[in-house]
């Protein structure tokens, strides 16, 4: 029987030769994730289980991310909570301050995530790590719980939709411009309950960090999961990160979607989700006049060394209009010291911007960088729903790094041609 | 097995933080948060339901964020299952891992009104709305999934597992 990728990485863990779209399975996880928020919940549910131990110390990883370093006291018992844990238990994946980041860009980088695995997490992001060629989903703190004990978790096998990106890449069209055309296109429930799958020329062409900031914004059209073929790219990045075995699925040609897009990307330029849903998307020509006053780059979407690089290249020397406020953020301590070594914080510096520790602090409105009322932002994360960063009239445009710093240059929404 | 009772009408796209407002999410006791089911939209819910009533809704229920408080609220509350056009995926995951069961039917929020008696048969997904003698049909809950509202939500299920 012809199967697509998500279909073979769910019978493979469901002990199966084939599953089928629709059917309810249960099937065994190589990774769960929980972070400050969701763990506390997770970890309160097994302790009151009265198990004495979870299915495997190194499948399990806590990850304090949201309101670190520590916000105040109730995000500081939060992350109590999982350090007392982790102790306990021995978890072997518990990422101290240090060594955190935020966790979907941290897993795949450690290795901890691998082509082939079901992945987990208590964060609706979690489908990140599909650009690894894994199944990868969100879901909620009792299924963490649950998972810690049995190693186990249940799924309905999701239809898939195929598409496909073919053509010549524009410059300064990235990962990120590609996943806001298509949600402009298919809207923000254009693919409830399915996995999207990536595929295409243009795909097999495209670096890990703009796959991962595709598989990353599936969940932003509604999807289960986002997931693209592991390639000789993945193998590149995969091989010096894997401690343990992997396998490599891809779909068979013939397998049944939901549906196929197919995009020619020649004419898609850089794209600018406007507020208050990642679906309003518009071409960088068409944005027009909007002042803005603060811009973040970060975030588990765009916050990798690929993404800095960018926007310092695009900085090149110049500061940033003195009404804006410029707030980087490395998503990792290696992609910090990485940024460092490669002289980017200074630039970030001199172009008067900040650089925060790794966090997702100012992405939800946590802390970092919180908008007071009527203040827009350019910013390189994934959601823009009203008050996502702070006030609920303050306002939120979502782009690609290059996007953003050249926003932070002109005062203004606007892309790097203008510079 | 069957499920009857009263019907509370509500719209599309009922997000998570009209289901149980971030204000309360610092418990995680049912009954508690049950007394502040739906505040976003109507404040004097909980006060106004009777165990085992039924609430009726439009596309997109349970949108937003994957807090389980959302459920639990709506079990909390005595709520005996949810009809919706559809849900938001998250939610429908942690509506059976808690135990409350939920119907996904085209048509209701046209086809049943607010105070309607109605009854939904859980194998067969058949919904009689009683007052005006209308039919409409859900998919029937999966034995799986069966099982987990019968054992109270998924952690039950899993520990009444292990004891065997
Ligand atoms: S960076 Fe933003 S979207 Fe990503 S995990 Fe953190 S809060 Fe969520």
């Amino acid at each position: 029987m012809s199967q697509t990728i998500t279909e073979k990485i769910l019978a493979a863990h469901a002990g199966r030769d084939t599953v089928v779209q629709g059917e309810l399975i249960t099937v065994r996880i190589d990774m769960a994730l929980a972070n400050d928020i969701t763990a506390p919940i997770a970890i309160d549910l097994f302790e009151k289980s009265h198990i004495e131990s979870v299915f495997d110390p190194e499948r399990i990883a806590l990850v304090p991310d949201h309101f670190v370093p520590n916000k105040d006291v109730r995000s500081a018992i939060q992350v109590q909570a999982m350090r007392t844990f982790a102790r306990k238990y021995h978890i072997k994946h518990f990422f101290e301050l240090g060594e955190m980041g935020i966790e979907h860009v941290l897993l795949p980088e450690q290795g901890l995530v691998l082509p082939g695995d079901v992945v987990i997490g208590a964060d609706s992001h979690t489908c990140t790590d599909g650009a690894l060629g894994a199944f990868a989903t969100g879901v909620g703190s009792t299924d963490i719980a649950a998972a810690m004990i049995t190693g186990e978790g249940w799924f309905k096998v999701p239809e898939s939709i195929k598409l496909v990106y073919n053509g010549q890449l524009r410059k300064w069209v990235t990962g990120k411009d590609l996943i806001l055309y298509t949600i402009g296109d298919i809207g923000v429930d254009g693919a409830t309950y399915k996995a999207m799958e990536f595929t295409g020329d243009v795909i097999k062409a495209l670096p890990m960090a703009d796959r991962m900031t595709m598989a990353n914004m599936a969940i932003e059209a509604g999807a289960k999961s986002g997931i693209i073929s592991p390639d000789e790219v993945t193998l590149d990045y995969i091989r010096p990160r894997a401690k343990r075995p992997f396998e490599c699925y891809t779909s068979d040609p013939d397998a049944a979607y939901a549906e196929v897009r197919t995009y020619d990307v020649s004419g898609i330029e850089p794209q600018v989700a406007f507020p208050f849903l990642p679906e309003n998307t518009r071409s960088i020509s068409a944005v027009g006049t909007v002042p803005i006053d603060q811009v973040v780059i970060g975030s588990c979407t765009n916050g990798r060394i690929e993404d800095l690089r960018l926007a310092a290249g695009v900085l090149n020397g110049r500061t940033i209009d003195k009404n804006v406020r410029l707030i980087i953020v490395p998503a990792t301590p290696t992609v910090y010291r990485q940024a460092m070594a490669e002289g980017l914080l200074e630039a970030f510096l001199a172009a008067k911007g900040i650089v925060s520790p790794p966090t997702c602090g100012p992405c939800l409105g946590g802390f970092m960088g919180i908008l007071g009322p009527g203040e827009r932002a350019v910013a390189t994360t994934n959601r823009n729903f009203v008050g996502r960063m702070g006030h609920p009239s303050s306002e939120v445009y979502l782009a690609n790094p290059a996007v953003a710093a050249a926003s932070a240059v002109l005062g203004r929404i606007g892309g790097p041609e203008e510079l | 097995m069957k499920i009857e009772g009263r019907v509370w009408k509500f719209g599309d796209n009922i997000d998570t933080d009209v289901i149980i407002p971030a204000p309360y999410l610092v418990t995680t006791d049912m009954e508690e948060l049950g007394k502040h089911c739906m505040e976003g939209v109507d404040a004097a819910f909980a006060e106004k339901v009777r165990p085992g009533d039924i609430i009726v809704a439009g596309k997109n229920f349970g949108c937003g964020s994957s807090r389980e408080h959302a459920p639990m609220a709506i079990k909390g509350v005595g709520i005996s299952c949810v009809i919706a056009e559809g849900f938001a995926r998250i939610f429908f995951r942690n509506a059976f891992n808690m135990g409350l069961a939920i119907f996904e039917s085209s048509g209701v929020s046209e086809g049943i009104e607010d105070g309607d008696q109605v009854s939904i048969d859980q194998d067969t997904g058949e919904i009689v709305d009683h007052t005006t003698g209308r039919r409409f049909s859900a998919n029937p809950i999966p034995p799986f999934m069966q099982e987990l509202i019968e054992a109270g939500g998924l952690m039950s299920y899993v520990l009444n597992k292990r004891r065997g």
